[in-house]
This record gives C-alpha cells, structure tokens and sequence, in this order.
C-alpha cells in the first residue's frame, strides 16, 4: 500500500478500498521501522496525523465532497509553522518552539485534508546540501546509507523514496527540493517565486525562498502543487493570479512541437559521466515524444554561485536577527546581571551551528558600509544579468533543460570541511531562483558508475509552470515504458522496511 | 584578493550578536580568504549600467485596507517566551540607551 | 561662570535640525492587522508578524501609504513615483525583528518646506524651514525597567516587554539643517513643531498628543562662530515631549555647547536625553563610532509606485492650511489678535469653529470656551478638550440662553452637569429640573402657599405696607428653586394682594 503513487493512494480512498486511517498507520508504522536508520522526521504527530484521517474518513462517510488528495498523508518540512507542532528548522536555537499559528502551505493542506505525518529533517534554517547540517544529526540517502540525502530538504526526499510518505513539502532557496530529489531519485517542484505562499516558512533568504511540492511521481507532485499554490493577501509578494494548471499538463504529458532548450553553460566539465549520460538519453527520449532540441547559452550563469553566496547570506543575516532569545526559543546564560547583550550572544553561539553562523557573518560583512556596493549592490547586478538571460532564451524555448547536480549522492562527511565544494552542488539550480522562475527534477536513471539515482531539471518561465509538468509528465512517462517499472522500485530495501 | 583579519571577524561577530571563540575566529578568517575571492567574482561584470534586482518580480502597490483583525491571545503571544512577568516578556536588564 | 542666552547669540550662529516623528492614527498597525488603540493591556495587541515570530511576514497598510502622502504634499514635497522600504538592522529587546522596516534611499516624499512665523524685535517674520524627506517606518515596543530606584534603564535588574506598540505607524519628518534662525532658534523650532501639529491635526492622519508620544520631536542643535561657514559638531536630543521643551532643549543645549566651546572643549556628537523637571539634558548613547545599519530593500515588500492621479486625488482633498485658516476665521468672526492668540494657546480653535458652524454666535461660543468651560478645565487641572462636553453641547446651550429658555446663571448649572457627565444638554435640564419659570399659573400656586403660610405679612400688605411684600418674595423664590424671574413675582403677587404696582 505505501509503495503505491499518492494518486493511487486517493483512488482507493476514493473508492473505499483503504481508509485515511489505516493508510496513515500503514506510513507511521513504516516510520516506526525504517526512520532509525533514515532519520528523515524529527518529530512524528502519530496522535494528530490519526485524528486528522480519522476525520476525513468520517467526512467520506458522509458523503462530503472531498478534494482530490483528501486522506493521503504527507511530511512537511520543519521550516514550515504548524500550530501547536514544534518547529525546529533543524536548529538548536528553537528547540522546543512551537508556533502559536499555521503557515499558509499548512492551512491549505489541511483545508484539502491531507494528513500531516510529522516534520522533516533539514539544514539547519535550510542552509546546506546535504541535511549534514541539522543540530538534531544528518539523514540518510534510503539509496545507500552512508550518503546524504540532498538538502536542506533531504528529510523531505529521503521520506519519500523510503516510503515513509507519498508525498512532501519542501523549499527551495538555492535548490533544496531540486537537488535532494535529484539524488534520491524522486520529483521535486520549485514553483514560480509567488506562486506559494511563504507566510509561515521560516525566511532564510526573502526573495529566494520558495515552497513547492515533493513526490514520486509528476503527476502526484502537480497535485499536491495545486493544492498549496494560490495567491495570499498574507504575502505581499504572492502572484494574484490564477494557478497555472500543472494538473492537466501532467495528465497530458503532451511536449509535440514544444522546444526544450539545453543551456549549454549547465553542462560539461564538472559533470559526472553517469550524470551526462542520463541527461542526452532523456534528451533523446524527448525528441522521440515530439519535442525539438535546442541549445541556448546562458553566459552569465557562471557568476550565478557569487551572487547566491551574497545575496542569501545578506537577507539570512537579517531574517535570523530575530532568533535573539528574547521572546522565543533558546535563552543561554541569563545568570545573575547578565545583560540582554550577553545573553543574545551566547545564545546565538549555543544555538546557531557553523554553516549559518558562517553565512550570517559573511552577509554581515556583504550589507556592512563601505563594502554594499562591492558585495550586495553588484550580486544584484548579476541577478539582473541572469534573468536577461532567462528572458533571451526563453525567447528561443519554451522550456530549458539541465542535469539537476554535476553529480550523484556523496558520502555524509565528505565535504563537510570544504563549503566552496559544498556550494558548487547547487551551481544548476541556483539561476533559477535568483530569476524567480520554475524548476523540477526528476529522476532520470542511475549512474552507471556508482548505480545512485541522477535527476533531470525543466525549467519554465515565471507562472508558466504547467510547462515543465508536461515535459516532465512526457519524460517519466517514456523512462517508464523504457525500463518497466518506477526507478523507486530498485531501491535496495531497508532493514525492517515492508 | 580580499581578506578578512580575525579583528574584522571579531568586529562582524559584534555586529551579528554571535559570542565567538579565538579559535572560531581565526577559522573564520581562514575561510573568508576562499569565500571572498570566489563571491567577488561578482565584480566582474556588475558594471555601472546595469540596474540592480532585488527582488524576482515586478509587483508594485501591495497593500492591504486599515482594517483590525484578531490579535493572538496574550497565552499564545507569550507561549514561547523563556520568561515572563505581568503578561509581558521578561529579558535581562538593557543596556545602553533608554 | 555660567553664560547667559544673549552671551551665547553674541559671539555663536546656531544650526537646528528638527526630526519629528509621527505615531499615525490608523486602526490597524503599519503590516499586520492589530488594533492600536493606546492603553490596552500588554500584549493584547500582537500577532505572529509583530511579535516577529518564525515564518511571519508584513503587509502594508494602504491607510499609511495614504496618511503619508497626504502629509508630504501639505508639507509641499514631491511625492515619489518610486519607493521603497528598507530595513535597518540592529539588536534592540524592544524591536522584535532586530531590524526596524524604515525607508533609506527612496523616500516616499522629498524636498518640502513649512513656513512659520513668529514675533521678532522688528515685527513678524516667517522663516522657512526646509523639509528634506518624510518617510515611514514602525514604532517599537515599550519596556519597563525593573529594580533600580528609578524606574530608568540604568541599575534595573531586568526588563519587561509590551509589544502592543510595536509596528503602529510611524512618520519622519526631517528637515534639511536650518541656519540663518539667529536668537529665535529656540522660538523658531517651536513654532515649526507647533504648525507641524496644526497640519497633522487638520488632515486627520495622527492624534499628534505630544504628551501621550504620537508626536516626537529630536532636536539636533550645534553652534559656529558667527560668520563661520563650517557647521560644528552636534548633539541630538531626544525625549522631548512639549512645545515648551522643545524650546528649552534648543536654548539649553546652545548654552551648553556654548560653554564647552568657550573653554576650548570639544561638543560630543552624541544622543542626549531631555529632563523635564530641570530642563536640562543628559549624556545618552555616543555616536561617534556610528552604528552600521546595513540598510538594504526589504524583501518581504514591494515598491510603493502610487500614480499620478491618486496622488492628484488626495492633493485636491487637502484641507486648508492652518495659519491660512486661522487668518480666515479671524477676518469673520473680527476677533482681536489677542483673543485670536487665547483660543490659539488655549487649543480651543477648533471647537469654536465647530460651535459656530452648528449655528452659535462667535463672540457667544468663545465666551464659553475660553470662560466657564476653561475655568472648569483649570479647576480640574485637565486639558479643555479632554472634558465631556461637545461643540454640539455648547451650541445648544446658547440657543436655549438665546430662546430665553436658559439664563446665564441657569446656562452655567447646564454646563457644569455636562461636564459631569450627567448628559447632553436636555437630559441636563430634565434631570436637574433647571427651568426658568415664566408661567404664571405655577407662580401664582407658589404665591398662594406663600400668602396661606405667612398670613399675616399677606394682611399688612393687602392693607397696604407694601415693603412686608419682601418675605413673601424670599419664600416664592425659595419655593421655585430661584428659577422665577423676581420681578414678574412681586409684580403678581402685588396684583394678587390688590396692591396694583
């Protein structure tokens, strides 16, 4: 039953094959098994996720008009607040917080009825590509234990390809939905900047930050997208606009006569061979449904990595000021006379660990007088360059395509000590956030040399976003036919899993 | 290329309001060296005609009418609060200005 | 050893520069949706997004955006098509996001002036002072110090935090340095301040009570030598909270620079803190190792962009200036400048106009303003606007006095019951049985008990000693409660003895 699609899963519901309930203990006794070794939740709301399908099974009972994924459970981010729910963003300093309000993304799941299973794991405030950098330890890639699931949203990716839950929520600031379902072999949607409302996720970086969807299949991905997305007089810089209809792209997977543009600059040397390898056979595997190759250059995407590791670390040194000890969260050393001064400097040195610390003194300097318009002012600059870019090839395409990461999953530890190693994971994924446009992995195949899941970026223009679900939809739906069966379905199975 | 000494650490930390070690400082300072001359590769082409973004789309005007919505019960406002006193946030003494 | 004022203007120029800033009086705060109204209990008024909790965002009041317009263009700025808010990072216990969203490089309005006039030894002169940008920004929370003798911020043990006030609409209004003010600065500042005011106040954006802190002015003040170009170095006062110390600050910090200065010693650039009860100022933070802001656009919110025709909108709804205004009301109502300058100090104006506008004579209005109602307002030591009693009230008491319904006397007694809270007018008279009595049939009754208890003094009279009529007076008058007119009761009672006057 857990291994079926989230869509199969609301058939059934739908149907009354399987109830809400027993398809949420299905997930949580799963949980129970594997999470030991995946540590994909950091908290698990069995109590609320089963009175949660308890009443949407009543609500069917009762003839209710129920939205399409009612009853299907789901783990959310631990970035996103949840009412009563502790939120930790992976951190220490808001260890044991939890959020006197739900965020948007979380009203609108409820309101659709989709059970909430828990939060995930992450980086801490979401800084990182690998979940190594949780206060509360890493998670581990289901494919292969000793490696890192992706992040910041490896908790989110890593519950999905171990069957924990169908589907995910995640956010995307540089890449933590791409990449994390890149190297876990599952489907991850960096919606258009605005189409999802951020109320409620915990900032890091303001005009990067993006919820969307994680899942197993395209199809289920666009589902639970058109569940979140919509606009919110709570977000001023939510779009006010109709949701693109991601749904019926991913029902038609039509790409006939669509051109699907290979930026040239995301490829090539510092790319895998495996990873090459399943980007021309998808390509390849595109034509062949009808689409037309074409190759477009980007020439400013190379500065793209410098102005993300200014302008996220600038607004993360300002949105994380407010993790001071004052009114919320960790408070150390409040000894007798200890001054508010001191004690906020404690607490931040306890309660931040070194990556956001890192970031948080880097974009301190970025802003600081004297070096705004050197650091800040000329990343925005770039900023500009990028979507120039974006704008110009989408004049040529429709859609842009790129491998996802230059390569597979590595080993936990392996570039714990090398953030610039570290940051180069997310050199495909971060124009498109600095452009606010769309982006979505999907799995792709393995790499031939290490058998670990490669994921293939779409990249659609701003609220066009049911464009990359046809191409995505068009693209599983020949990898499928291809091999037989899900890519997932090779997993190698987990100790207790069922 | 760019450096940063352990002193401008120091003095960024203050900024910041992180306690740090000497030896978070001095690690900090090594790392800088690499960070910023990789960060700085900005430079290159952020030449004066080109107008800054700093934010993705080109909303204008959002705003919302003058009208009072629920506030949180003071129980909720205050539900995370390490300390409290009077239904107010206790904090250790101030210092500095009044 | 200590210098006097006119030591101070003999040998330096003073150079003022005046931030003032504005708590709006919109309904709900500058991004989220919480009341404002002053006094709630704490933290009854907070919500995620002022509270700054994880995940919150801001979202403008479009009331704010307005107010702000509205207050540039009657301050004669350009209003931009283009801006932005910023944010200014600092850690502050009373500021819950550790950085306050303000507006840096793009104001939403620039360059204006204000022109203000005062007395000066050769008659009236206006001074213009330049307004460089009005901006908007949110207040901060209120903290209360605990432990300690005083109260004060310095030797309390802790701090306890009210975030009710946090994210109310703030306006600053700086203007550019103001030279050339000579001896009047002290007398110019407040002036300025004081129009400022009246223009809030008449556009209706801000309660501007000076008292309760919706109007905040800093004053910065440095002094040159005479006929020196360069500015000097300058201190900014903060935490004045009257027109009055508005002026006492300028006067007392030109003396004290003036001091330094002529013992050779160096002016601070620092904050200082105004005291009330001496009238002096008090070392705050030093800002010589400036603080680094790091002010960048706020990316929580878009750019403020309002058209050409809303702004057209508003600049046409503007209200008449107040010294024009006053000048207007003067002319019709031929006040003299003296009474004019009683109902200006007294903050009656307006309630005078609002009491002639529903139909009272202006002479008749200002008499009561300025005479029972204000004595009431001293008796109680309380500002006149803040008694229970309306333009409305006062309107309908002189009709009635008019209509000869009410006496002056009787008038009074209505007043006073208003005051006291015991009702409009009407209510006033029913409950207090105020009335003058002109109906002859009740008179005659009170006459006929006085003549049935006194029937002796009623016989000397009918037998024609008229001065007995004297007691029967005092007793009829008793017996109405002195609301009858005595004449027309001795002319009755006279009749009714037979002794026809």
């Amino acid at each position: 039953m857990i291994r079926n699609s989230a869509s199969e899963m609301a058939s059934k519901l739908a149907n009354g094959e399987i109830t809400s309930v027993a398809l949420t203990q299905a997930h949580l006794d799963q949980i129970s098994a594997v999470d030991k070794e995946v540590h994909a939740f950091l908290h698990v709301d069995t109590q609320g996720a089963l009175a949660q399908a308890a009443a949407v099974d009543a609500k069917r009972n009762n003839g209710e008009k129920l939205s399409p994924l009612a009853g299907v459970p789901l783990a959310l981010k631990d970035v996103m607040t949840q009412k009563g729910i502790p939120t930790t963003c992976g951190s220490k300093i808001l260890e044991g917080w939890r959020p006197p309000y739900d965020s948007t993304v979380v009203a609108n799941l409820k309101k659709n009825d989709i059970v909430i299973l828990g939060k995930t794991n992450m980086d801490e405030f979401a800084m990182g590509s690998s979940t190594e950098n949780s206060a509360y330890g890493p998670t581990h890639n289901p494919w292969d234990l000793t490696r890192i699931p992706g992040g910041s949203g490896g908790g989110s990716a890593a519950s999905l390809a171990a069957f924990e839950a169908p589907l995910a929520i995640g956010t995307d600031t540089g890449g933590s939905i791409r990449q994390p379902a890149a190297v876990t072999g599952t489907v991850g949607v960096k919606p258009t900047y605005g189409g999802v409302s951020r109320y409620g996720l915990v900032a890091f970086s303001s005009s990067l930050d993006q919820a969307g969807p994680c899942a197993r299949t395209v199809l289920d991905a666009a589902l639970l997208h058109e569940a979140i997305a919509g606009h919110d007089p709570k977000d001023s810089t939510s779009i006010n606009a109709p949701v693109p209809a991601v749904v019926a792209a991913a029902k038609s997977g039509n790409v006939k006569g669509m051109k699907i543009g290979v930026v040239k600059e995301l490829n090539g040397d510092g790319y895998q061979k495996g990873v090459r390898n399943r980007f021309e056979e998808s390509l390849e595997l595109l034509a062949a449904a009808g689409a037309e190759i074409v190759e477009v250059s980007a020439p400013n995407f190379e500065y793209a990595l410098a102005a993300y590791y200014l302008i996220a670390p600038s607004e993360c040194s300002s949105n994380l000021a407010r993790f001071d000890a004052m009114r919320y969260g960790l408070r150390v050393g409040d000894n007798d006379g200890a001054s508010a001064e001191s004690v906020m400097n404690l607490t931040r040195e306890v309660g931040f660990g070194r990556e956001v610390k890192r970031r948080i003194i880097l974009g301190t300097y970025a802003l600081s007088s004297g070096y705004y318009d050197a650091y800040y002012g000329s990343a925005q600059k770039v900023r500009t360059l990028i979507t120039q870019d974006f704008n110009k090839a989408f004049e040529i395409a429709d859609v842009l395509v790129s491998p996802t990461c230059p390569t597979t999953a590595f080993k936990i530890g392996e570039k714990a000590n090398d953030p610039l190693a570290m940051y180069l994971n997310d050199i495909a994924t971060i124009p498109v956030n600095m452009a606010g446009i769309g982006g979505m992995s999907l799995p792709s195949g393995v790499a031939e040399e290490d058998g670990l899941p490669v994921g293939f970026q779409i990249m659609s223009p701003v609220m066009k976003d049911d464009r990359m679900y046809s191409v995505g939809a068009a693209l599983e739906a020949a990898l499928l036919t291809k091999w037989g069966a899900p890519l997932l379905s090779t997993i190698p199975a987990l100790a207790g899993s069922k | 290329m760019t450096s940063l000494s352990r002193d401008d650490v120091a003095k960024l930390a203050g900024l910041a309001r992180i306690e740090m070690s000497d030896e978070e400082l001095v690690a900090l300072s090594n790392e800088f060296t690499v960070i910023l001359d990789a960060v700085a590769r900005v430079q290159e082409v952020a030449s004066a005609d080109v107008a800054a973004t700093s934010h993705p789309l080109p909303l204008r005007n959002v705003f919302r009418p003058d009208v009072v919505i629920p506030s949180l019960s003071p129980a909720d406002a205050l539900s995370g609060a390490p300390a409290q006193e009077e239904q107010r946030f206790r904090v250790p003494q101030i210092l500095g200005e009044e | 050893m200590s210098l006097t004022y006119d030591d101070v203007i003999a040998k330096y120029e003073p150079v003022l520069g005046l931030e003032v800033h504005v708590e709006l009086n919109t309904k709900s705060k500058m991004f989220c949706g919480c009341s404002t109204i002053f006094g709630a209990e704490p933290n009854t008024q907070t919500c995620p997004v002022c509270l700054a909790l994880p995940g919150a965002l801001p979202t403008v009041n479009e009331k704010a955006i307005e107010s702000t317009i509205k207050i540039g263009l009657a301050l004669n700025c350009s209003i931009a098509p283009f801006s932005r808010f910023a944010r200014k990072n600092y850690f502050y216990p009373d500021m819950p996001k550790n950085f306050q969203i303000s507006q840096y490089d793009e104001p939403i309005c620039v360059n204006g002036y204000v022109d203000v006039e005062i007395e000066t030894d050769e008659g009236p002169k206006v001074f213009r002072i330049e307004v460089e940008r009005v901006h908007m920004e949110e207040d901060t929370g209120k903290s209360l110090h605990v432990g300690g003798a005083t109260g004060r911020i310095h030797g309390a043990e802790y701090s306890l935090l009210d975030y009710n006030r946090a994210g109310i609409p703030l306006v600053e209004i700086v203007t550019k340095i103001v030279p050339g003010t000579g001896k009047y600065a002290p007398e110019v500042a407040r002036a300025y301040v004081a129009e400022l005011r009246d223009i809030l106040r008449s556009l209706g954006v801000s309660d501007v009570k000076m008292e309760q802190g919706s109007l905040r002015c800093d004053a910065n003040v440095s002094l040159r030598l005479i006929g020196v170009d360069t500015l000097g170095t300058r201190s900014e006062t903060k935490n004045v909270n009257s027109l009055r110390s508005v002026e006492r600050a300028i006067r007392g910090e030109m003396i004290r620079h003036a001091e330094l200065l002529n013992k050779g010693e160096r002016v601070v650039q620092e904050t200082r803190h105004f005291q009330e009860d001496t009238g002096l100022t008090r070392s705050g933070r030093s800002k010589e190792q400036a603080e680094d802001y790091r002010y960048f656009p706020e990316p929580d919110l878009v750019p403020v962009a309002p058209d050409a025709a809303w702004i057209e909108e508003l600049r046409a709804a503007l209200p008449e200036r107040p010294s024009i205004h006053r000048k207007r009301l003067q002319e019709q109502w031929a006040v003299p400048d003296k009474e004019m300058s009683a109902m200006i100090n007294a903050d009656v104006l307006d309630v005078v106009e609002a009491t002639v506008a529903l139909g009272a004579d202006p002479t008749k209005a200002r008499g009561w303003w300025l005479g029972e109602i204000s004595r009431i307002a001293n008796e109680k030591d309380v500002a006149i606007k803040d008694l229970a009693i309306a333009a409305s009230d006062v309107a309908e008491i002189v009709a009635l006095v008019n209509a000869g319904e009410l006496t002056d006397k009787l008038a009074r007694q209505v007043v006073e019951g208003v005051i006291a809270g015991e009702g409009k007018p009407a209510a006033v008279i029913a409950a207090r049985g105020i009335k003058v009595v002109n109906d002859d049939s009740a008179l005659m009754a009170a006459i006929e008990r006085a003549c049935a208890a006194q029937p002796e003094t009623a016989q000397k009279v009918r037998d024609g000693h008229v001065p007995a009529a004297g007691a029967l007076i005092g007793a009829i008058m008793k017996d109405t409660k002195g609301q009858a007119d005595a004449a027309r009761v001795r002319e009755l009672l006279l009749g009714h003895l037979g002794q026809d006057s």
